[in-house]
């Protein structure tokens, strides 16, 4: 192996949680034992709006193994203040506080804990509580209340609004000789983690609490429990070693978090929630959108005007924000832009942030619009988005750290074969199938956070690396070790990777795809820490051979530091830390956004997504038989788990496309399909090829490991695709999301 | 769930007689059972676990015709090699319902027993006749998507929800079942019932009365079938709309016909006079047409599943250019030829 | 594992990855809930509890079954074979090194159904082609997305068999 060769990074190695993950080994928030464990199961409100007027216990509290029903009449003292309950990354408003009052915000919401020495006597009791309610009007109907939509007088931290207007796009798009003015709906969509959320509270006995939770951010969730319930943050600890998807929806911390907290203390026992399936769809979802894209264009499809405004759905209690339209502005080269942004209010939980938040629907409403446009103007769909090219954020006017798009078009056309396209609609077909390919682009931020790691050099030569990250199925255990092994030029067994634990250095959530840049430049920032104090320890030591070198000079690398000119002339860790009299050497490391940089810069990944459907237009069906999505992410740490991100990312994306809708009765205020076999997810049958192509490009600025985050690009621009494919398929454009069945079969049929 | 005595007779005839009250129920495979009690929607005050009564095997009688014991599970009927090759639509129909794992525990008697899956049923919280008789239908004017097109009333628009089923009342199959009062034999047709009045009463079958197998006549329609079944996605959902049909083809001629729908009433749907009407007709897409608008005559949307009355007639008239083809729908290739 | 004494209970045997179990149970417990809570074999995994996600697929007398949709007093006298019971010896099962070589996972979580359910398509022999495999794994969803990456797993165990077979043959 010779000096300075890459041994890791970049490498498709398996999973280092792999083995544990096929042997059920791995372990999720409510598999962990207790001694003398109580479960609690939560019993949500049947009406969205109005008051409890009485509650019947009895029979509940009298079923056999039933030792406490709470309610809002006998829940314990928690924090009075919204800010107490606030968490990390809460919009503006007063965040929803379990058992407060007698008060329904949204239907399903959750009005009682009953706790037992059984999981059966607790979620069987359930059934005998009788509540009489006081019932107010309620509207869970966005169409009916877009009239009363508000821009959000409040910001959430974190999310910008719109940009100012730019140009004068209403008389560009007049004085435009093409154009086009499209309305376009995308229904509330539900995370649906294949793990229920769940929390196991271990009550430790000396006043401390060790929680197993499921959560996106073990700190957030922490800070969260220590705020709402008074508690000292030492004698709180929080872990989330393995995560069964989340894809946002553990952003906040949810219900189940609470309770099990509140009962622990309460009954000074240990206590599991587990939240039903059914619960999981009033936990928060991705908002029900409608959008008006307006978009104008010269007759060589140079866009002249852009206008989009968007109206999403949040609720009562919380003005939950995501940047929904800002891409309309960035995407593609125009003068004239105009972009708003509205809520309104629902009688439903808040939303939470999921998958490519904001992105996810305003781009595949942009993307639709243009390939609208792009017919309009007689020019191809990758044509018209290569015209339009943005060679820098035209909202901001900062310069990209990169922007490999116009490679992800043309290498995923050529994997696609795009070219042998038949430019009209309707113009391809197999045995009774009319086949179609759309394209869309895809963007997403490349967000740097802060974050802090240690690593621990032992004296047997083996390195642990340690942030409070999580791995909600990212890869995050993966990465961080290649990380550490790639630094130490260890094998990746020699190198422990610690997260999902509050008491570990300091990480934000994992979301935004930001962990991998984020907590992976801590790590390495950590490594090189050790490796400075490790190289001080060897020059110092007699007759050292690294007496004459500077730290450039050194290579640390199988056990050995030594110098890269003559690798003989070296000493082994176990030398140095033997004369050092250490038995390990830690040191922390740091990461933050460079602000200075992000005066001038703006760092997003891109992709082009090129989708094939098959329609049988007679019957409505249809399938999605292959997808080619080339991104450009800057540096790929693992092209195999960075590869998985994207499949899964492109699957959600098709059920976008096809599937996925809340189905709300809107007289009763209440999700009708709040279950996997109504609500649908794409099975195995939905997804047929994906192919996933990673463009080389090289970004200096964007972190210090030059990695982008992989996480919701895969999202972003396959519905569209989809669409655009299914247009191009049979000449049948539908501009409502989900595409069933019914709507291919009601659209007008083309002349 | 609600706390219930479990009794496992080993004989069917003490299994009738743990069955002789009005919330006794009994327990096969559980696959829908045991579900709807966890919604507490089913609430058996004894549960009695028949699965260990002799009612597992698969015979063909000397008359020629198949008989499925109640007990025999989808998978064992839908792969058993004299089924797949004489009954091949049945096979079909079963592969095309739930999953691999459901199909490995349901069992033929449970397929005839499966409720309704419409979304009010299941929810304890909302009017449901069919699961609280007078308490009204709040799918009529609610979420609909799923409901009934034919046969429905002003209590229920609920739809069975079964794939099997359809292809058995294809078939011409009958029910035996046996209670206090005896064995009788109920045609498959006259098995499930209309909701009418009385949504909560799914089928004929009387307190006590347990299905002990189902028999099916040998059919002869060669490779002139198909079940076709059309969903939201392509794979481990219910039917939008589902199709069997089976065609006896002399010269281009229809000699006999067979024509059932699933997903579109309360019980699977066969229309004999449109059959009829198909015999003595040279095939092709006209006639089709003409038996698929008669067989939804009456048919009637309520809302959300509008669309599926015109699903319904094209999947008719598919599966009937499927049958006629001698090209049955293979359930693991999604492209519907 | 908690006890409440004035229930009936209901003695079952259960073999279940190997070892006999002599158990005492009420009749309103599904298998999935004695395995996880009662027995601590928290490998098998609780997505839905209602059939509708595949997540709690064990191996019932060698068949895939929903062990949400079962309960544990129907199954008595049973051979169970969960997660935790395919490898043998530390070994193992090739299932579980092609879903790890070819990445049919992320987050893990319904990994030991799609195994479980993967190992029960093997012993049935009816699948043949990559449409059937996706076919006859629909009743496992994952939520992550690694379909693609789960058939090609299950592709490279199968597809040498069915060779050998036809090879045998």
């Amino acid at each position: 192996m010779s000096v300075g060769e890459i041994t890791h990074i970049g490498r498709p190695t398996n999973r280092v949680d792999g083995r544990l993950k096929v042997t059920g080994q791995a372990h999720y928030a409510a598999e962990y034992p207790a001694d003398d464990l109580l479960y609690g199961y939560i019993v949500g409100s049947t009406i969205a709006a109005g008051r409890i007027a009485a509650m019947h216990l009895d029979a509940a509290r009298q079923f056999p193994g039933v030792v406490e029903i709470f309610t809002h009449e006998n829940r314990s003292k928690a924090a009075w203040l919204d800010r107490s309950w606030r968490d990390e990354v809460a919009p503006p408003g007063h965040p929803f506080r379990p058992l407060h009052s007698d008060r329904i915000l949204f239907d399903g919401q959750p009005v009682a804990l009953i706790v037992a020495e059984t999981f059966e006597a607790a979620r069987d009791a359930g059934s005998l509580i009788r509540i009489a309610y006081d019932v107010d009007a309620h509207c869970t109907e966005l169409e009916a209340k877009r009239a009363e939509a508000y821009v959000p007088p409040e910001q959430r931290s974190g999310i910008p609004p719109p940009p100012d207007p730019r140009g004068d796009a209403e008389q560009a798009f007049q004085d435009a000789p093409v154009k086009i003015s499209r309305d376009y709906r995308v229904n509330a969509e539900h995370h649906n983690p294949m793990e229920m959320f769940a929390t196991t509270c271990v009550f430790e006995g000396d006043g401390k609490l060790t929680i197993y939770d499921k959560t996106q951010g073990s700190q957030n969730a922490q800070g969260y429990v220590t705020s709402v319930f008074g508690l000292r943050s030492k004698d709180v600890r929080l872990v989330n070693h393995y995560v069964g998807g989340a894809f946002g929806a553990g952003l906040r911390p949810q219900h189940q978090l609470f309770f099990a907290v509140m009962a622990s203390l309460e009954l000074q026992r240990s206590v599991r929630v587990s939240l039903t399936r059914a619960q999981m769809f009033h936990i928060g979802y991705r908002p029900d959108s409608y959008h008006t894209v307006s978009l104008a264009a010269d007759r060589d499809g140079r866009l002249q005007s852009i206008m989009h405004d968007a109206v999403a759905s949040t609720s009562h209690y919380e003005d939950y924000q995501e940047a929904v339209v800002n891409w309309s502005g960035m995407m593609y080269h125009c003068d004239n832009v105009k972009l708003t942004y509205q809520l309104a209010k629902l009688d439903t939980a808040t939303p939470c942030d999921m998958r490519a938040p904001g992105a996810a629907i305003g781009v595949t409403a942009l993307e639709c619009a243009l390939d609208e446009l792009s017919y309009e103007l007689g020019i191809g769909p990758l044509e018209i988005r290569r015209i339009n090219f943005a060679s820098k954020d035209e909202n901001t006017k900062k310069q990209f750290t990169s922007k490999a798009l116009l490679e992800c078009y043309s290498e995923g056309a050529a994997a696609f074969g795009w070219e042998k396209r038949s430019p009209k609609p309707r113009a391809m077909r197999e045995g009774r199938e009319l086949i179609g390919w759309g394209v869309s682009t895809g963007m997403w931020d490349a967000f740097l956070q802060k974050a802090q790691a240690t690593a621990t050099l032992k004296v047997d030569g083996t390195l642990e690396v340690a942030t409070a990250a999580s791995d909600i199925g990212t890869g995050t255990w993966t990465i961080l070790t290649q990380i550490g092994a790639e630094a130490f030029g260890l094998p990746l067994e020699d190198v422990q990777a610690r997260i999902g634990d509050s008491t570990l250095p300091m990480s934000p959530v994992e979301g935004g795809s930001w962990t991998a840049a984020s907590n992976g430049s801590a790590v390495q920032a950590a490594c090189d820490a050790v490796k400075h104090s490790l190289f001080k320890q060897a020059r110092k030591m007699a007759n050292s051979p690294l007496a004459d070198a500077s730290f450039e000079d050194v290579e640390v690398r199988d056990q050995r530091i030594f110098r890269k000119d003559d690798p003989a002339r070296g000493l082994s860790v176990f030398e140095v830390m033997h004369a050092a009299e250490l038995k390990e050497i830690t040191e922390q490391g740091k990461v933050s956004p460079n602000l200075r940089q992000m005066l001038k810069y703006t760092s997003y990944t891109h992709s082009a997504v090129f989708a094939e459907v098959r329609v049988d237009e007679y019957l409505g069906v249809v399938r999605v038989t292959r997808v080619v999505c080339a991104a450009a992410a800057g540096k790929i740490l693992n092209p195999k788990t960075a590869r998985s991100q994207i499949l899964g990312g492109v699957v959600m994306g098709i059920g976008m496309a096809l599937h996925e809708e809340a189905m709300t009765d809107h007289r009763l205020g209440k999700i009708m399909n709040a279950n996997l076999g109504e609500y649908h997810v794409p099975a195995h049958a939905d997804i047929e090829d994906i192919e996933v192509i990673f463009v080389d490009e090289k970004d200096d600025k964007v972190s210090p490991l030059g990695v982008k985050g992989l996480g919701e690009i895969g999202i972003v621009g396959t519905a569209s695709a989809v669409a655009n494919a299914i247009f191009h398929a049979t000449g049948v454009r539908v501009r409502d999301f989900p595409i069933t069945i019914d709507k291919i079969l009601n659209a007008p049929r083309p002349s | 769930m609600n706390r219930f005595e479990y009794i496992r007779p080993a004989t069917v005839a003490d299994a009738i007689a743990a069955l002789n009250e009005p919330a006794a129920r009994a327990l096969a495979g559980g696959t829908n059972l045991v579900d709807l009690m966890k919604y507490d929607v089913a609430q058996p005050s004894r549960l009695v676990d028949i699965n260990r009564l002799p009612l597992k095997s698969i015979e063909i009688t000397s008359g020629g015709a198949l008989r499925i014991g109640a007990l025999v599970t989808n998978t064992d009927l839908a792969w058993h090699q004299d089924v797949r090759e004489k009954w091949p639509i049945l096979s079909s129909a079963i592969l095309a319902g739930a999953s691999p794992q459901l199909r490995n525990a349901a069992t033929a008697g449970g397929n005839l027993m499966q409720r309704t899956r419409c979304y009010y049923f299941y929810d304890p919280s909302t009017a449901c006749n069919k699961r609280q008789p007078g308490s009204g239908c709040s799918a009529i004017g609610g979420v609909n998507r799923i409901h009934a097109i034919l046969g429905a009333s002003d209590s229920c628009i609920a739809v069975h929800p079964s794939d099997m089923c359809v292809a058995m009342v294809a078939l011409d199959a009958s029910v035996e079942v046996e209670g206090p009062e005896g064995k009788r034999s109920i045609p498959m047709s006259g098995f499930h019932r209309l909701p009418g009045g009385e949504p909560e009463r799914d089928n004929t079958l009387k307190v006590g009365e347990l299905i002990t197998s189902i028999i099916i006549p040998e059919p002869h329609f060669g490779a002139h079938h198909t079940y076709l079944k059309i969903r939201d996605r392509l794979s481990y959902a219910f039917a939008l709309i589902s199709v069997a049909a089976a065609l006896r083809v002399d010269e281009g001629v229809i000699q006999d016909a067979r024509i059932a729908l699933g997903g579109v009433a309360h019980k699977p749907w066969r229309d004999f006079d449109a059959e009829k009407s198909l015999k003595g007709e040279r095939v092709g897409t006209q006639g089709f047409t003409q038996v698929a608008d008669f067989i939804l005559r009456d048919a009637k949307g309520q809302g959300d599943n509008d669309f599926k009355i015109e699903l319904a007639r094209r999947a008719i008239v598919r599966a009937l250019e499927q049958a006629a083809a001698g090209t049955p729908q293979d359930q693991a290739d999604k492209s519907i030829h | 594992m908690n006890q409440i004494p004035h229930y009936p209970q209901i003695s079952i045997s259960l073999t279940i990855n190997g070892t006999l179990h002599e158990l005492k149970v009420e009749p309103w417990v599904t298998l999935l809930d004695l395995l996880r809570e009662r027995l601590l074999l928290t490998g098998t995994k609780k997505g839905c509890d209602q059939g509708q996600c595949g997540a709690c697929t064990v191996l019932v007398d060698g068949k895939r079954v929903n062990s949400c949709l079962a309960l544990a007093v129907s199954r008595d006298g049973a051979e169970i074979t969960t997660i935790e019971g395919l490898a043998q010896n530390g070994e193992l099962h090739p299932l579980q090194v092609a879903f790890i070589g070819r990445d049919a996972f992320q987050c893990g979580y319904c990994t030991p159904g799609q195994i479980c359910s993967a190992a029960g398509l093997l012993a049935e022999g009816h699948t043949r082609s990559r449409a059937e495999i996706r076919e006859h794994m629909s009743g496992n969803l994952c939520r992550c997305g690694a379909y693609t990456n789960i058939a090609d797993a299950v592709e490279d165990v199968l597809m040498p068999r069915i060779a050998a077979k036809e090879a045998a043959e």
